[in-house]
């Protein structure tokens, strides 16, 4: 309705806010169909390290709110697997345990695994989980899957503290050797991050990795030194065990609390370097699965 | 001026069917699922005749602290074009250059967690719409202020009336302060009264030299906040413009809004609406009226009991929310007072013709009583005034004609020497 001469003075738009603002020489953002060869682009996700902060705090909130029993089941869980354990491996079947009382030895292995197993769940199922959040909102989307990891380290922490309780209880002293124990639950949480990531994204796409994840942690919690120490095991399969990464991680956790030998720097090796491999592989492959999340989820 | 948006053939094609059948129920399932994963990867390859294109070569530019309202019928692409300027979904081909940060509103309360209490959600949701911890601090007691819950800040928002709830969750968003905003189909939800103090809101936002992009399917909404629009047909951009030509164009395209509309009754409604219409000087129901003819507005109602010092009203509005008339029933009745006996009833009204200026109107009906009781309220319909003639479009420079009325003045004029 805009017309020219002396009467539409009063009737155009008001240009007055209309002012040039300082626009960037470059784009801020570049909207193109995805290349071949994505980045990580680490440098979003650090934009966006508050939102990985909140959303950890928010699971791990909501949970606490509501269940019954809240902050003890991070307790409740691996304790009471670590008495059928001690009941069952310990009494019953008689493995040994390094010299080291069966049921913190247990309990030990428990918490690295209890961690990581709930870890790679949550985080498996986040994506699908989260559909009315991709669907609707751009952030980098590994902050979901990662989100669901650290929710599970504050259970670690909780349950860490029935740990020293029980090492009082059974006299066994602390040694300079559990200054390791912040890097193994590093450790830990990548590789947790990284199966899950990929997990998650597989997921989108394949719904029935859903059904998969509780039976892959089946499987892989035998495939750990969970309930078993590594030295029982002999020949090859020790060397293909070794491939798995927690078993580096668990023996040395274990080694870190009760200092009952030196450290296994030869498996923490392995571990690390496979744990690496596969944080890697699945940020990249996630990346490239993340372009069709929000079509499909 | 260089523009703060830069969308080169954007076109976006989705699959028909990529979403998978819904969960499997056994572990029997579950494991067929995992061998046919990829033979069903494969097959799906090959189907290509399920493929369609959601937008197709959409080419434009946005100026900064432009108001873009985007319009178009459901389907139209509008929400997918939204979801490609916000990142959310990856164009299929084409490119766009944003040169601010983008702050986008698909859906009011994204991530809104029901056990939380409000002033959780506050931060989780200001942090989900890319605000740091800091700026929602800032900012924290405008929101609170803003929805009006200073009262239950620390109730879980699960015990929130989605009153409530929505205008929590609008705040937040409110709030946000990206240099680009895009916004869908939100104020949909929520009271009027609410709704006004969002549209007031977000002209502000304009009004600081934000750039807003804007879905709605309230015209009157999208009139008042827009400057420029955008309409979207089965993902073609086909008109781009001031808001009130691409409203009309909008219109034009026929069938897009209805001439009849009927309300389904509701007996706790002591007086109800049941149907309205409108129609042209020849009694056809039509949203395309000429302005040179009268149009008539005939409304159905039904009094469920005696009602004494009731009124039906009538408000003509411009599309852009101008009120222009007002008129009741009661007006024509002698002693102002029309007793409804219980029963059905249909009132007509007719607007003269020859008045208005062609342009895009909105007639809104309720029924109250003077003493600020409202039975029943309406806005049903968005018309069109055409002009087949030459008068409306008469104006200076070969234009359509200023102002809202469109009237044939008599000038006199006499020679002094």
């Amino acid at each position: 309705m805009l017309s020219t001469g002396f009467l539409t003075k009063s009737t155009t738009v008001s240009a007055e806010h209309m002012r040039p603002s300082q626009l960037p020489e470059k784009p801020v953002v570049i909207i193109e169909p995805g290349r071949a060869w994505v980045g990580l682009s680490l440098r979003d996700l650090w934009a966006y390290r508050e939102l990985l902060y909140f959303l950890t705090w928010r699971d791990v909130k909501v949970r606490y709110k509501q269940t019954l029993l809240g902050a003890a089941w991070a307790i409740i869980q691996p304790l009471l697997t670590m008495l059928i354990f001690t009941l069952l491996f310990g009494r019953l079947a008689g493995i040994k345990s390094d010299g080291i009382p069966y049921p913190i030895f247990a309990y030990a292995g428990l918490l690295i695994w209890t961690f990581f197993s709930n870890a790679v769940t949550n985080s498996g199922n986040s994506l699908v989980g989260s559909a009315n959040l991709i669907t609707k909102i751009y952030f980098p989307r590994m902050i979901i899957p990662g989100a669901a990891v650290g929710a599970g380290l504050i259970d670690l922490a909780l349950a860490f503290l029935v740990q020293i309780g029980l090492m009082i209880y059974y006299g066994i002293a602390l040694s300079p050797r559990i200054l390791m124990v912040p890097v193994l639950v590093a450790l830990t949480t990548l590789l947790a991050a990284g199966v899950g990531m990929w997990l998650s994204a597989l997921n989108v796409k394949y719904r029935d990795i859903r059904y998969a994840i509780p039976f892959l942690i089946q499987l892989w919690m035998f495939a750990s030194p969970v309930i078993y120490p590594e030295s029982m095991l002999q020949g090859k399969l020790k060397y293909v065990l070794r491939l798995n990464p927690l078993t580096g991680i668990i023996e040395n956790f274990r080694i870190a609390l009760f200092g009952h030998s030196s450290f296994h720097w030869e498996s923490l090796g392995i571990s690390a370097a496979i744990t690496l491999f596969i944080l890697v592989y699945s940020a990249y492959s996630f990346r490239r699965m993340e372009r069709t999340f929000a079509d499909i989820v | 001026m260089r523009p703060i948006i830069k969308a080169e053939h954007i076109g976006k094609q989705y699959q028909l069917g990529t979403r998978e059948a819904a969960a499997y129920s056994t572990v029997r399932e579950a494991l067929m699922g995992v061998a046919r994963a990829p033979l069903r990867r494969f097959r799906n390859g090959r189907r290509k005749d399920t493929r369609f294109w959601a937008l197709r070569d959409i080419d434009f530019e946005i100026n900064p602290g432009e108001v873009v309202g985007i319009i178009g019928r459901n389907g139209a692409g509008k929400s997918t074009l939204l979801k490609i300027l916000s990142r959310i979904t990856e164009p299929t081909t084409g490119r766009a250059e944003l040169y601010g940060r983008v702050g986008s509103l698909l859906e009011v309360g994204t991530g809104f967690h029901p056990e939380l209490t409000g002033r959780e959600n506050i931060y989780l949701n200001g942090s989900i719409l890319g605000m740091r911890r800091s700026e929602i601090e800032a900012k924290f007691d405008e929101i609170v202020e803003f929805a009006e819950i200073e009262k239950f800040i620390d109730t879980p928002v699960k015990r929130y009336s989605s009153g409530m709830y929505v205008r929590l969750a609008f705040a937040v968003a409110a709030h946000l302060e990206p240099e680009i905003l895009v916004i869908d189909e939100v104020l949909s939800v929520g009271d009027m009264a609410f709704q006004k103090k969002c549209l007031g809101k977000m002209g502000e936002v304009a009004k600081r030299g934000r750039t807003v992009l804007f879905v709605s399917h309230n015209m009157g909404a999208i009139a008042r906040l827009c400057q420029t629009g955008m309409l979207l047909e089965q993902g073609r951009l086909l008109f781009c413009g001031s808001m009130m030509e691409t409203i009309a164009k909008y219109m034009q395209g026929a069938a897009s809004t209805s001439a009849e509309v009927s309300f389904a009754p509701d007996e706790k409604k002591r007086l109800q609406v049941l149907a309205a219409r409108l129609l042209d000087h020849s009694g056809q129901p039509s949203t395309e009226l000429d302005r040179v003819n009268p149009f008539t507005v005939s409304i159905d109602y039904e009094a469920r009991a005696r009602i004494e010092g009731a009124h039906l009203g009538i408000m003509l509005d411009r599309i852009d929310g101008t009120p222009i008339c007002y008129s009741a029933d009661i007006d024509t009745a002698p002693d102002r007072i029309i007793e409804r006996q219980p029963g059905t009833h249909r009132a007509t009204v007719t607007f003269p013709g020859g008045l208005l200026n062609a342009g895009v109107y909105q007639i809104r009906l309720g029924l109250g009583s003077y003493s600020g009781e409202v039975y029943d309220y309406h806005e049903p319909f968005v018309f069109q005034l055409n002009d087949h003639g030459t008068f409306a479009a008469s104006g200076t420079g070969g234009q359509q004609r200023q102002g809202i009325l469109a009237i044939p003045l008599q000038w006199n004029t006499t020679e002094l020497s």
